[in-house]
């Protein structure tokens, strides 16, 4: 059985990484995620299960050494911070176009530029929407809690061999700084180098072997007609994971006439919202996306009839609220509240926004 | 036509390694690529390592090194390859990983990756082409490009008042503890084969023996950047290149060669 501990979401990552099995970790001190690899350290993962953990001198040799890990078919991770992970773009896009698994958590802080060290959702386009260069998607799962924090690891491995693609954990400075209950998995074994061989055999560049033919991994077409195929395959990919594997969660949304949209922190708060909203009469209920892509476009399209409008709540200017205007084809109205620059919204701020923009709206 | 029937067996002074494919090769008439290539795969065939081997190539002329060396390969962004080479070697310590990068991408966009990787001492091997230019992109200034020179981006020739020093980067990381073997040679005659092939054999060995990062520079040209027939490139290298970027050994077992 698990084992139950206190900890910051910063620091349920790492644990998770090492009891699930992952075979390196490369990263950057930025504030507020320093905690994984300050953890990942003091842990000694190369005693516990072999893991390797490097501090990278920068997140461009952080990000492409998780690039190097990836084409072997091993489990990596990295994890940042918003300007870090802005530095990440480009090898990110590598990722992407070459097909590699692996898993990146950003810790959101407000930005632009260098911005705060607070909480922010101020990255939410960055993340579903590709961030670096060329027409890719990453899978985008939105903890919120620090239970998921953890849980999401091993999911997002998961989701990365099943599609050979980075997924990332999209989580802010509140997920990775704030202490919860977590209850952690067992350890799980690293695969092996013959497991990793075995599975990985047709892509993976781990030498090669009489008994197939050399793997390459590269993104590089020149020929401009079998680039656009490339394209094609992936877009076909990112149709399956919207087919196959949309993650949400409802809260008293059976009855609602009113739906706040909320993912993360702000999902967390908003859940306080509504039983306040609810105190005072108000019909209203709450998805959360726990996939930011795929996108819940289905349960948001499915719930739309029933609903007079609906407010995006995110720590950002409004960011999310385009896909849920797109989800429900503007045929409900949609308002966006949210606090940002790295400061956080109250239940009753929300509550108020609420009020004012969507029953008095 | 097999080449047996050409050639009887025991006149066979010469053949191509199996570990370059047969795909014709994308460089330009008397570029040193070629060799550098060949040479490389002639001693990870003597190595017998093909199954071991892992190649990185990153964006430059040779970015396309992977249709033509025969071992498992990954291709990488510009600068990048010592980062990726880290990830690799990190998580597979018994494989050989080697870089193949230019002078652009390891001497300026690369810098950062070139001098952590050789100072943390990561047991892979970097190859290094020096021509002094980008070839790829049409003949611009590299870091490495000597006084003087005239490139698409120095017309007049390198000013190293407004353009800077050019950057000799061999030299710069034999002093960090990490590296363990660091050399410089040529392709341009078959003496300078031979030499740069038991230079590139020991930088694959040092691997081997975990013994520090091994580095090794091929001063080579680029004839049609430099808008030189290949023989008149050759020359000019020998001429201009060799009394900047002087040939030989920097450092052997950790030591640095006196004169360093």
């Amino acid at each position: 059985m698990g084992e139950l501990k206190l900890m910051k979401g910063n620091e349920a990552i790492a644990e998770a990484a090492i009891r699930a099995g992952v075979d390196a970790y490369f990263g950057y001190p930025i504030t507020p995620q320093s905690e994984v690899l300050e953890y990942l350290m003091s842990e000694k993962p190369h005693e516990r299960t072999g893991m390797v953990v490097l501090q990278a001198e920068s997140e461009l040799a952080a990000i492409n050494m998780v690039y190097g890990t990836a084409s072997t078919g091993k489990k990596v991770l990295t994890t940042s911070s918003s300007p870090g992970i802005s530095l990440y773009q480009e090898g990110i896009s590598y990722i992407a176009g070459a097909e590699l698994p692996c898993v990146i958590a950003n810790v959101v802080r407000g930005g632009p530029g260098l911005g705060t060290i607070q909480p922010s959702q101020a990255d939410y386009f960055q993340a579903v929407k590709g961030g670096g260069h060329g027409d890719y998607r990453l899978f985008v799962l939105a903890p919120a809690s620090v239970q998921e924090m953890a849980d999401f690891i091993e999911l997002g491995f998961e989701i990365a061999f099943k599609y050979r693609n980075p997924v990332m954990i999209l989580s802010d400075g509140m997920i990775g700084q704030m202490m919860e209950k977590v209850e952690l998995k067992d350890q799980k074994p690293r695969w092996t180098n013959e497991e990793i061989i075995a599975i990985s055999k047709d892509w993976a560049t781990t030498g090669k072997t009489p008994d197939r033919e050399r793997n390459i991994i590269t993104s590089l077409n020149l020929d401009s007609a079998v680039q656009e195929q490339h394209n094609h395959h992936l877009q076909e990919k990112y149709r399956r994971m919207q087919a196959e594997d949309v993650r949400y969660e409802l809260f008293e949304a059976e009855d609602a006439e009113y739906l706040i949209v909320a993912y993360g922190s702000s999902a967390r708060i908003a859940q306080k919202t509504i039983s306040l909203a609810r105190k005072k009469g108000f019909k209203v209920g709450l998805l959360r996306p726990i996939t930011l892509f795929p996108f819940p476009v289905k349960p948001l399209a499915r719930l739309a009839p029933q609903l007079k409008a609906i407010l995006s709540v995110e720590m950002s200017a409004g960011q999310m609220i385009e896909d849920i205007k797109l989800a429900v084809e503007c045929k409900v109205r949609v308002e966006h509240f949210g606090r940002y620059g790295g400061m956080i919204h109250s239940p009753e701020e929300v509550l108020s926004a609420f009020e004012q923009k969507i029953i008095g709206g | 036509m097999d080449i047996k029937d050409i050639i009887k067996e025991e006149n066979l002074v010469y053949k191509k390694t199996p570990l370059m494919t047969d795909k014709v090769l994308s460089y330009c008439p008397g570029c040193g690529h070629g060799t550098a290539h060949r040479i490389i795969m002639e001693v990870v065939e003597e190595m017998n390592a093909q199954a071991e081997t892992i190649g990185i190539a990153p964006v430059g002329c040779s970015v396309l090194a992977y249709e033509f060396m025969n071992v498992d390969m990954v291709q990488a962004a510009h600068g990048r390859a010592p980062a990726v080479a880290t990830g690799i070697k990190r998580t597979w310590p018994d494989k050989i990983v080697f870089t193949y990068q230019g002078d652009g991408d390891l001497a300026a966009i690369g810098t950062g990756e070139t001098i952590h990787a050789c100072n943390r001492g990561e047991f892979i091997t970097i190859i290094f082409i020096n021509n002094g230019i980008y070839g790829m992109t049409g003949g611009q200034m590299a870091p490495t490009t000597i006084d003087g020179m005239k490139t698409s981006t120095s017309p007049y020739g390198r000013d190293l008042v407004r353009m800077g020093n050019p950057l000799k980067i061999t030299e710069l990381i034999a002093q960090l503890p990490g590296t363990y073997f660091v050399s410089r040679q040529a392709v341009h005659t078959p003496a300078a084969v031979r030499k740069a092939k038991k230079a590139i054999k020991k930088a694959f060995e040092v691997q081997k023996e975990k013994k520090g990062l091994a580095f090794v520079e091929i001063v080579s040209n680029c004839n049609s950047g430099w808008k030189l027939s290949p023989v008149k490139a050759n020359q000019w290298m020998v001429e201009n290149m060799f009394p900047f970027y002087p040939l030989g050994d920097i450092k052997v077992d950790g030591v640095l060669v006196k004169g360093n």
